[in-house]
C-alpha cells in the first residue's frame, strides 16, 4: 500500500464505448470495481482484469489497466498463471453464472482450493445472456428458459457452498444496485490474500429481468436481506427487531421480544470459523423463510499458492549447489573422451 | 546446429539380473532368455559374471548374477554395460553399477534398501541414489517383497516359499517392459512344480503381478539408444529427450532473461519434463501442476501474458484438448511453447508406444484460420537445441511455437557432449520499450511481430483477447480488419523461415532416390541410407527439424533426385503436407503404425526395392 497513490473511478475507464444493454445489472458491478480499485492504494499498472467469455467478460474492454478477455471457462485458470507469473499484481477475474460454474466448473473449484490471490467477481444473473436466454448452473429448479421450455429438472448451484466445500478461504455477496456496499465488498475482498470469491447478485434486463425482485423490492426488502459483519450480530428488518437463531441444528428468523427471544438468543456471526458449518448455511438461507445474507460470509485467513511458490523457490535456491545453467549441464555423472 | 551425421542404431540390449545367491537369478535370466529366443531375438547369455566384473574383494560376496544380451542383428558376445540391471538389493547395485551404462535403467527391490543390508553392502549413508550419483539413471524403485507378499497373502504358504517367489515378480515386470508373452514362463511354471500345485499357483501368481505391474506403472524404459559411432572430444553426459528439453527451457530462459513457466498436465510419455522441471526450483522455474490440459495450456497463456517464457508439455490426446488455448495464443499472439512428446493414437492409443501422427493436429488442428510454427526434434539429445530454439522463435517473434518429440525421442536416451551455454544463441525477447507510441497489434514491418508489453510495465497499460482485435488490441469485427489481421498472422509465421537453416542432405546432394523423414526416425534413416551407400547405392537422406515454416531450399533439394520417398510413423501426414506445400513431386510413401520405430532392415528393403524400379 502505498499513500501516495491517489486515483479516481474515471482512472480506471477506458475509451472504448460500453456495450451492455441499457439497465443492465453490470455497468453498477463496473462503477462498484472502479471505485474499489481507486481506493486500495496500488500503482494502476499492476492491476489486470482477466475474464472468460459472456456478457460480463467483456468488462476488460472497458477498463484502462491491463486486461485480458480469454476463453470461455478458462478465466481462472488465465488469471492463476498471471499471478503466479508476477505475484505483485492485483488480480481482478471477472466472470459469469455460465462461465465460472458450468465450463468452467473444474478451474473454479481447483483456484478456490489452491487459495491463488485472485479477486474473483461472479456475476450471478441465474441465466445465459450472451447466448439469449438458456438456463445456467445457478437457474432456480423449475425456471422456463429458451432451453427448458417445460422448466429445467435439475437443481442449482449454491456459489457460496460451492466455494465453501471446495475449501475456500473467502466469499461474500452482494447485488448490482447497492454500488456503495458493493464497492466496499470489494475493498474487503481485495485486502484479503488468497482467493476471494464475491457473488454479486445481477440482473439481466433482457432475458431475466427482475430475477431477484423477491430479494430487492423495496417494500420487502429489510426483511429479506440480511447484512453481515463480523463480529456482529445477525440483525435485519426495518427498525432492526428480527434476528437469526440456531435451533435444533437449524437457522431460524425470529423476531426479537416475540415466543421468548431476546438479543442474547441472536447469532453473532464469525467470518474467520475455519470449519464454515455455519457459513455455509449462512450461503444457504433464501426466501421465504429466511432472508437472503449478503457481505464478507466468510474471511479466513491461510497459506496462499502464489506467496508459497515463491518462498519455495527462494529456498531451494539458498540451498542447491546449482546456480546456472552450466552448474546444471555439468552436475551428476558426466565422463571426458579424449 | 548440424545434424549427427554418424548415428548408429543400436539393436542390442544388456539387461543383467542380480541378486543374493538364494533369489533366483539363475532361473529368472535362463526363462527370460529363452522366452526372447522363442520370440526370435538372438541372444547371448552369461549365466554368472566373469571375476573381473564382481565387486572388489571383501563387500558384496553374496552376489550372484546372470546376463542376457539380445537383438534383431547377430550377438556374438555378451555386453559389458548393462542397459538394464534388475537388483533384489543394495550389493546387487553395488556391485554391479560400474558395468551399467551411464542412463541406464536400474530395477531394485525397494523393500531390502533397509539399512542393514545397506551397511552390509558396504554403504555410507541411507541414500544409495545420492551415493553412487545415479540421479541420471533411469532408477525404477519397485515394492517387489512387499508386493509379492500382498499377492500370496491368502494363499496358505509359509514365508520362506513366499519369498522364494519374488524372482517370479521381477520377471514378469521386466517381460512387461520388453513386450514378452508369458506363456513359455507359465508352462515352464507349470510343469516343474507339477507335483505341488500350491507353488505352481503361488508362482503364477506373482509373475502376473509383477507383469500387470508393469502396466499399471507404464513404466518405460529406453530399449533404443542411438549412440554416435564417432566421438569428439569432451566432457559427456547421458540424456534422454525428456530431460533434453527440460534443460533446452531452462537454457532459453537463462538467455532470455524471463522465467520459465510450466503449466502441464501429468500424461505419459510426457510426465518427465514436468518432473524434471519441477525439480529445478533452484534455477526458479515455476511448474504449476494444473487440473488438467486445458489449465496446462492456460494457466501458460496467462504467465505469457504477464512476461514470463511459458511452456505446457503434453502427449497427443492432451494436445487436443489444448486445442482451444492454442488458438488464443496465436489470437492473441503471445509467446508460448507447446511440446506434444507423440504417442501411439487416436484417442487414448498405445500410451506407451510412440508413433509420428500428431502432425497435422499440430498444424491444423484449430478453428479459424490459425497457423502455428511447427518443429520437430530429430535425437534425444537434439530436444534440447530444438527446444531451446522453441522458446526463442516465440520469445523473437510473438507466436505460439509447437515442439514435436515423441516417446521414442523422449525416453530413448545417448551420450551427450554437454555445450557450454556461452557458445549457446542469445534470445532477445520482443519487449516494447517506448510507453508513449506502443500499440499492442503494431508489428515489425519485417517480422510482422507485434511487440511484448506486460502488467507491471507503467505506461503499457492494454487490453488483448480472443476476438478479432484492431491496432490497439480493441475489438474489431470490421470485414477488412479481419482479412488484414489473418494475413499478417500467417505472413509473421512465415517469416519465422528467418530461423530455419537450409536443408541439409547426407549423403550425395543430387540422385536417384531421396529419402525424407522428419523429427525422431532420424537415427533409423541414417543407418539405413548410410548402409544403402556403403553397397554403393545413389541414395541420400533429408530430415526435417523444420516443418513450418519449411526451410526455404526445399524445392532446390527435391529436384535433383529422380524419386523422393517420405518416410514417417503415421499413414502420410508430412507426405500430404508437402503435396500442398511442394507441389510437383512424386512423393512416394514409407509408413508404419505398429508403436514401434521403424526397423533398419526393413527400410534398407524398402529403399532397394525403389533404387530397383
Amino acid at each position: 500500500m502505498d499513500d501516495q497513490i491517489t486515483y479516481t473511478q474515471k482512472d480506471f475507464k477506458s475509451e472504448n464505448e460500453v456495450r451492455w444493454c441499457p439497465g443492465c445489472g453490470d455497468h453498477a458491478i463496473m462503477n462498484s470495481i472502479q471505485r474499489a480499485m481507486a481506493n486500495l492504494g496500488r500503482k494502476h499498472e499492476d492491476f489486470a482484469v482477466i475474464s472468460g467469455i459472456g456478457c460480463s467478460s467483456r468488462f476488460p474492454y472497458y477498463m484502462s489497466t491491463f486486461g485480458f478477455h480469454t476463453i470461455h471457462g478458462r478465466a481462472s485458470a488465465v488469471a492463476s498463471g498471471v499471478k503466479c507469473a508476477n505475484p505483485n499484481l492485483c488480480i481482478w477475474q471477472i466472470t459469469g453464472d455460465g462461465d465460472a460454474l458450468a465450463i468452467g466448473g473444474n478451474h473454479f473449484i481447483h483456484l478456490v482450493r489452491r487459495n491463488i490471490d485472485i479477486n474473483l467477481v461472479l456475476f450471478n444473473n441465474k441465466i445465459y445472456g450472451l447466448t439469449k436466454g438458456q438456463y445456467s448452473p445457478t437457474t432456480d429448479r423449475g425456471a422456463i428458459t429458451k432451453s427448458s421450455p417445460f422448466g429445467t429438472i435439475e437443481d442449482p448451484f449454491n456459489p457460496g457452498k460451492l466455494v465453501i466445500g471446495a475449501g475456500g478461504n473467502f466469499f461474500a455477496r452482494s447485488i448490482d444496485s447497492n454500488v456503495k456496499f458493493t464497492q466496499e465488498v470489494f475493498e474487503e475482498a481485495a485486502r484479503h490474500e488468497g482467493t476471494s470469491v464475491c457473488e454479486v447478485l445481477q440482473n439481466c434486463v433482457i432475458f431475466n429481468d427482475g430475477v431477484h425482485n423477491a430479494i430487492t423490492d423495496p417494500e420487502f426488502r429489510a426483511d429479506r436481506q440480511l447484512f453481515l459483519k463480523h463480529g456482529e450480530k445477525m440483525i435485519f428488518g426495518a427498525n432492526n427487531e428480527k434476528g437469526i437463531v440456531f435451533e435444533k441444528g437449524r437457522l431460524k428468523a425470529v423476531t426479537i421480544g416475540q415466543d421468548g427471544y431476546t438479543l442474547d438468543d441472536i447469532l453473532v456471526h464469525d467470518a474467520e470459523e475455519p470449519t464454515g458449518w455455519l457459513q455455509m448455511l449462512l450461503c444457504s438461507m433464501g426466501l421465504p423463510e429466511l432472508p437472503v445474507a449478503f457481505g464478507v460470509i466468510r474471511s479466513v485467513k491461510a497459506p496462499v499458492y502464489d506467496q508459497v511458490l515463491v518462498e519455495q523457490i527462494e529456498e531451494v535456491k539458498a540451498s542447491s549447489p546449482i546456480k546456472c545453467m552450466d552448474d546444471l549441464l555439468n552436475s551428476g555423472d558426466t565422463w571426458e573422451v579424449k | 546446429m548440424a545434424k549427427e551425421a554418424n548415428v548408429v542404431e543400436k539393436e542390442e540390449v544388456f539387461v543383467r539380473f542380480s541378486g543374493d545367491s538364494g533369489d533366483g537369478m539363475q532361473l529368472t535370466g535362463t526363462l527370460f532368455s529363452d522366452t526372447l529366443a522363442l520370440g526370435g531375438n538372438d541372444i547371448s547369455t552369461f549365466p554368472d559374471f566373469p571375476s573381473e566384473i564382481r565387486a572388489p574383494q571383501g563387500t558384496v560376496a553374496g552376489v550372484s548374477g546372470f546376463q542376457v544380451n539380445f537383438g534383431n542383428t547377430k550377438i556374438s558376445t555378451p555386453g559389458d554395460y548393462a542397459d538394464v540391471l534388475v537388483a533384489m538389493n543394495p550389493a546387487a547395485i553395488k556391485a554391479n553399477i560400474k558395468f551399467t551404462k551411464h542412463g541406464g535403467t536400474i530395477i531394485f527391490d525397494r523393500d531390502s534398501f533397509n539399512e542393514k543390508n545397506l551397511v552390509k553392502a558396504g554403504y555410507k549413508t541411507l541414500d544409495p541414489i545420492a551415493e553412487d550419483k545415479l540421479e541420471d539413471f533411469n532408477i525404477i524403485p519397485v515394492g517387489v517383497t512387499s508386493l509379492t507378499k500382498e499377492t500370496l497373502k491368502d494363499l496358505d504358504l509359509d514365508n520362506k516359499s513366499v519369498l522364494r517367489c519374488k524372482n517370479m515378480f521381477a520377471l514378469g515386470l521386466i517381460c512387461w517392459i520388453f513386450d514378452l508373452k508369458l506363456d513359455h514362463i507359465e508352462s515352464y511354471i507349470r510343469t516343474k512344480f507339477r507335483k505341488k500345485p500350491i507353488i505352481v499357483e503361488a508362482n503364477l501368481r506373482v509373475l502376473k503381478s509383477g507383469y500387470n505391474y508393469g502396466e499399471n506403472i507404464q513404466e518405460l524404459t529406453p530399449r533404443y539408444l542411438v549412440n554416435p559411432a564417432e566421438i569428439e572430444p569432451g566432457i559427456y553426459r547421458n540424456i534422454s529427450g525428456n530431460v533434453a528439453t527440460a534443460w533446452g527451457l531452462l537454457a532459453a530462459s537463462e538467455k532470455s532473461g524471463r522465467e520459465l513457466f510450466l503449466g502441464s498436465y501429468p500424461i505419459t510419455p510426457a510426465t518427465d519434463v514436468l518432473q524434471t522441471l519441477a525439480n529445478r526450483k533452484d534455477l526458479g522455474v515455476k511448474t504449476f501442476q494444473a487440473e488438467d490440459e486445458i489449465a496446462g495450456i492456460c494457466t501458460s497463456l496467462g504467465a505469457a501474458f504477464a512476461g514470463d517464457l511459458a511452456v505446457t508439455s503434453t502427449s497427443g490426446p492432451g494436445f487436443a484438448l489444448k486445442s482451444e488455448g492454442l488458438g488464443l495464443a496465436v489470437m492473441a499472439e503471445l509467446p508460448i511453447v507447446v511440446v506434444n512428446v507423440q504417442r501411439a493414437g487416436p484417442s487414448t492409443g498405445i500410451p506407451t508406444k510412440t508413433e509420428q501422427s500428431d502432425l497435422l493436429q499440430a498444424l491444423y488442428g484449430r478453428n479459424g484460420e490459425s497457423p502455428c510454427v511447427v518443429i520437430a526434434a530429430t535425437t534425444p539429445s537434439d530436444c534440447f537445441y530444438y527446444a531451446f530454439m522453441a522458446a526463442k522463435i516465440a520469445l523473437e517473434r510473438m507466436t505460439p511455437v509447437v515442439l514435436l518429440t515423441d516417446g521414442f525421442l523422449a525416453n530413448g536416451s545417448e551420450p551427450w557432449k554437454i555445450p557450454s551455454m556461452s557458445d549457446m544463441p542469445a534470445i532477445t525477447p520482443n519487449i516494447a520499450k517506448d510507453a508513449a507510441t506502443y500499440k499492442a497489434y503494431a508489428r515489425d514491418p519485417q517480422t510482422f511481430a507485434r511487440e511484448w508489453a506486460f502488467p507491471g510495465m507503467e505506461g503499457f497499460q492494454h487490453r488483448i483477447g480472443g476476438l478479432e482485435k484492431g491496432i490497439t488490441g480493441s475489438v474489431n469485427s470490421d470485414f477488412n480488419n479481419h482479412q488484414d489481421m489473418t494475413d499478417a498472422r500467417a505472413a509473421k509465421v512465415a517469416q519465422v523461415v528467418d530461423y530455419v537453416p537450409d536443408l541439409e542432405v547426407l549423403g550425395e546432394q543430387e540422385g536417384e532416390l531421396l529419402v525424407v523423414g522428419w523429427g525422431g526416425t532420424f537415427g533409423h534413416l541414417a543407418t539405413a541410407v548410410r548402409q544403402l551407400r556403403n553397397e554403393g547405392k545413389s541414395i541420400s537422406l533429408a530430415q526435417f527439424n523444420f516443418i513450418n515454416p519449411l526451410p526455404a531450399n526445399t524445392r532446390e533439394v527435391f529436384a535433383k533426385f529422380r524419386k523422393i520417398v517420405v518416410c514417417e510413423l503415421n499413414m502420410g501426414q508430412f507426405a500430404g503436407y508437402l503435396r500442398d506445400k511442394e507441389p510437383g513431386f512424386e512423393y512416394y510413401q514409407y509408413n508404419k503404425v505398429m508403436g514401434q520405430p521403424f526397423t533398419v532392415h526393413e527400410l534398407v528393403d524398402n529403399f532397394k526395392k525403389h533404387l530397383e524400379e
